[in-house]
Parts: C-alpha cells; sequence; structure tokens
C-alpha cells in the first residue's frame, strides 16, 4: 500500500517539523569544526555554520556573504545535529547552493549584507527549511507568507546585549495578545496594520501563536539572559557570539544549555552562572553605527 | 492507570502531552528525578538525541530512567526517544550512550538529512495505515528475536520497520504526535 509514489519530502509539516525538535535547545553560532564539536558536547541542539560571528562581521565592516561551502562541509563532517547556514536576504541563489550542500536548515539573515532591497527569497520554492529574524508580528508574519518555517526575534546580533532581542519578543507576544482579544471586525484592520496576510492574522488571533515556532536571537550572552527570554516566550535560543567571545567557552556553552531547559528554575540558573567567567563583553546599542536589525522588513 | 510523563529536557514535548491529552490521559512534564518519581509510564519525544542525552546527565535523570527500565516502567521513545532506547546506534558520536532496552539496531539520520526528511504513510501489522512523519529520522536496520514489529514503511529499498515494540517498550522512527492521527498512542496507552 505505502510506495515510493506516496513519498513526500519538502511537506510544510516536514520542514517545521525540525524547528520543532530544536525547541528548549540551544543554537550556537561556530566557524569551524573544533567550535562545531564544542557545541556538540555541551548540549546544542544544532549549529549555525558561518565564517565570522557577527562581533566580528560588525568589527571588520566590508560586505558579509554566504560562507566558503568547504567550510560548511567540513562541519557537516564533523557533528551529527543539525548544520544552519545563512544566505544573504534576498539572494535565493546563496540558498540554492546551501540547500544543494545539504545544509538543514537556510537562515536568510539581516546579519550578511542584503542582496536585495525589496525581495525576500521565495522560500516556498525550496525544499530546505528557512528561518528569518522578525522585529515584530506584522514582519513575523509576512516572513511565514513567504515560506519561513521558523521564526526568530532579531535582536541587535554581536552587541552582546539582550535590551533589542527583549524589545522584538515583547513586541510580538504582545500584539499576538492583542489580537486573540480583537474581535472579529477589527482582526481586518489589525492585518492592515500589520501588513500581514489575513489568514495568518486570523489563525495567530484564533491559536494564540504564530503557526510555526518562535525562537529568540540577537545578544544573548548569559544563561540568565537565555532564561530571560524563555520566561518571555522563546521556545529556544540562538547564541553568536556570546559563547565563543566569552572568557570560557565550554563552560559558557554549558551553562547556556542548562539555562535554556530550566529557564524557569532560578536555582539551576543561579548553580550554571556561578564562577563562569566574563561573558563577552558587549555594547551599548546607542553607541553602535550600523543597527542589523533594520536590515528586512 | 496512572498518570504517563513526557520528558521535557528538550523537543516536541508540546505535541505528545496534546496527543496524550486528546486521548483523555493524565500527563505531565518530566525534568527531574522527582518528577519521574511521580509518572508510571514515560513517553521520550522527539529531539536531538545527543542534546537530550547530555541534559539527562546534567539533570540528574539518567541513573533513575535506567532504573525505571530495569524495573519495567512502559515507555515510548519516538525519533530521538528510540535512539536513547535502542541496544546499538550507528553514525551516532563516538561517545554516544543509550539505554539498551530495546534490542534493535538503529542508523541515526539512516535516511538522510533534512532535505530527504518525507511523510509517508505506514501500514500496521493489521493492514490499516497510519500517517507518517520522517525527520532527519533513525532507520532501523535490525531487530532482535524478541522484537515485535507493529509497522512498517514500504519503499524501494523496503520495507522498514518503523514501529517497534518489546514487553513494556516501544520504539517509533516516526513522530505520531506530529500529526492528528492519535492510533500510535492510543495502542501505547491501551497496553498499560
Amino acid at each position: 500500500m505505502s510506495d515510493t509514489q506516496t513519498t513526500r519530502t519538502g511537506s510544510t509539516l516536514v520542514k517545521r517539523g525540525l524547528a520543532d525538535m530544536l525547541r528548549g535547545g540551544v543554537i550556537m553560532d561556530v566557524v569551524n569544526p573544533e567550535q562545531a564539536k564544542v557545541a556538540e558536547d555541551a548540549g546544542a541542539v544544532a549549529v549555525m555554520a558561518l565564517e565570522r560571528v557577527p562581533a566580528d562581521i560588525r568589527r571588520d565592516g566590508g560586505v558579509a556573504r554566504m560562507s566558503d561551502p568547504q567550510m560548511i562541509q567540513e562541519i557537516q563532517a564533523a557533528v551529527t545535529i543539525p548544520v544552519m547556514a545563512k544566505a544573504r536576504i534576498g539572494h535565493f541563489a546563496e540558498a540554492q547552493v546551501l540547500e544543494a550542500l545539504g545544509v538543514d536548515y537556510v537562515d536568510e539573515s539581516e546579519v550578511l549584507t542584503p542582496a536585495d532591497e525589496e525581495n525576500h527569497i521565495d522560500k516556498w520554492a525550496f525544499t530546505v527549511p528557512f528561518v528569518c529574524g522578525a522585529t515584530n508580528l506584522g514582519e513575523a508574519l509576512r516572513r511565514i507568507g513567504e515560506g519561513a518555517c521558523l521564526i526568530r526575534s532579531k535582536g541587535e546580533a554581536g552587541t552582546g546585549n539582550v535590551v533589542e532581542a527583549v524589545r522584538h519578543l515583547r513586541s510580538i507576544t504582545a500584539m499576538i495578545r492583542r489580537c486573540q482579544s480583537a474581535d472579529a471586525n477589527e482582526l481586518y484592520a489589525i492585518a492592515k496594520d500589520l501588513q500581514a496576510p489575513l489568514p495568518l492574522v486570523l489563525e495567530v488571533a484564533e491559536t494564540g501563536h504564530l503557526p510555526v515556532p518562535l525562537f529568540c536571537a540577537g545578544g544573548i550572552s548569559t544563561p540568565a539572559d537565555a532564561s530571560l527570554v524563555r520566561q518571555l516566550g522563546a521556545e529556544a535560543v540562538f547564541v553568536g557570539s556570546g559563547i565563543f567571545k566569552s572568557e570560557d567557552p565550554v563552560r559558557m556553552a554549558h551553562a547556556i544549555v542548562e539555562a535554556s531547559t530550566h529557564f524557569d528554575d532560578p536555582s539551576v540558573i543561579a548553580k550554571v552562572s556561578t564562577g563562569l567567567g566574563s561573558a563577552m563583553r558587549g555594547w551599548e546599542t546607542s553607541s553602535l553605527d550600523q543597527r542589523l536589525a533594520e536590515r528586512g522588513w | 492507570m496512572g498518570s504517563v510523563g513526557v520528558l521535557a529536557l528538550q523537543g516536541d514535548v508540546r505535541e505528545h502531552l496534546a496527543t496524550l491529552s486528546a486521548l483523555g490521559v493524565e500527563s505531565a512534564r518530566v525534568r527531574t528525578p522527582g518528577e519521574l518519581d511521580g509518572v508510571d509510564a514515560l513517553v521520550l519525544p522527539g529531539g536531538e538525541s545527543t542534546a537530550i542525552a547530555h541534559l539527562l546527565v546534567t539533570s540528574g535523570l539518567r541513573g533513575p530512567l535506567g532504573e525505571r527500565l530495569e524495573s519495567g516502567m512502559p515507555v515510548l521513545g519516538t525519533c530521538a526517544g528510540l535512539i536513547l532506547l535502542a541496544r546499538e546506534v550507528l553514525d551516532g558520536r563516538a561517545d554516544q550512550w543509550g539505554y539498551g532496552a530495546l534490542e534493535v539496531t538503529v542508523r541515526r539520520n539512516g535516511y538522510g538529512r533534512q532535505v530527504a526528511s518525507f511523510e509517508a504513510p505506514l501500514e500496521l501489522a493489521d493492514g490499516s495505515s497510519v500517517p507518517g512523519v520522517f525527520i532527519r529520522a533513525p532507520r532501523i536496520l535490525a531487530c532482535g528475536p524478541r522484537v515485535e514489529v507493529l509497522a512498517t514503511y514500504a519503499h524501494g529499498e523496503g520495507p522498514d520497520p518503523v514501529l517497534v515494540r518489546q514487553g513494556p517498550v516501544w520504539g517509533a522512527s516516526f513522530h505520531p504526535e506530529l500529526t492528528a492521527d492519535t492510533t500510535v498512542h492510543r495502542l501505547f496507552v491501551e497496553s498499560l
């Protein structure tokens, strides 16, 4: 009865399903196979393979692009957990390359220099699933309308400062609550104001959550940061510069993994935070020349 | 029948709780040894098996869960959960450990990476069909004599066993919790 004709790859369920499997976990930015092993050893649920962590992209300037395929393949060979990689906003050819490499998730990311200032990638056209950043509910639903299977609140990558992550996460969850409490007449105007697809707004109003998992990124650099964003509604945590720019990356990686799982148990957060060494130095966001979160729309 | 726990360290815990709730079964999240003491059966959810194995150690659950399995607690492992229960795991980490409660050999990511993840109908022993969702799924390569095959996936190289049982220990290489079909959970709950 079941045969190869009825086997389907790339379905929405299968693409969103991998994001479901990552819930509760930590996804770590890594720039080489050694860091990828550290991440896997510490209990990361996935790694994001990239050439420079956001803090270095911010420091170095220049155009930030998709990573060298060789480096991605070396990381794929080094670990058994899923490997994600970033494509520039709108750069569907980079995404095609990443799909051909067999990466498990493509991040259409504002951390890289955008390739298209009007259009994001048509993500429905791909078998590989996509994660996209969002600063508010309208942006999240536009990305989901384009086929994103996982949303991460953007925060401000490479700063070590959690304030923007909190702003974006609170913006998304507050607007979801607003949709839930709106009466049916109001939802059309809300969809218009959000510039979001009406069916997705109606779905959010009905279910009280996004149609895909909501994770948090951008500025998380301590176990308490991870606990904070998880308590604010993030279902998992992306940590970029926060691990390998800290004083003791191995301990920090372990500690943030523990903190994400036991996010609502302060005694665990206290234990893993004790004697951890310095977190990354960090930046006050008002001192930044470039706000990465403003890329994408 | 008492309460069914869902190991809630990482993974698709919510879907298992929702499926159990849809069947009218009392369920609870398990993240600590104390919470494990309070349940009569356990679901090991989908997720990343290396991350869940790591968190079992750091949460102090590895030993207590092993003791409960030895004492015959019923358990259903899906995907990562199956890997944790399997006697032999191929293509895992060099230091990958498991409970060995199910006499099967599985290959991690045995159907390929995420781009090869798939949906397909599965055939139960009685000839009926359930929907199968396979995400970077382990592939069951061999089963010991005491393992009963409850469902198979027929394909070019198949059929592969995808739902197996050895006494109180159940394992699925797919994700019954991701579909609206409650058959697998119902069969497990009815066995309690």
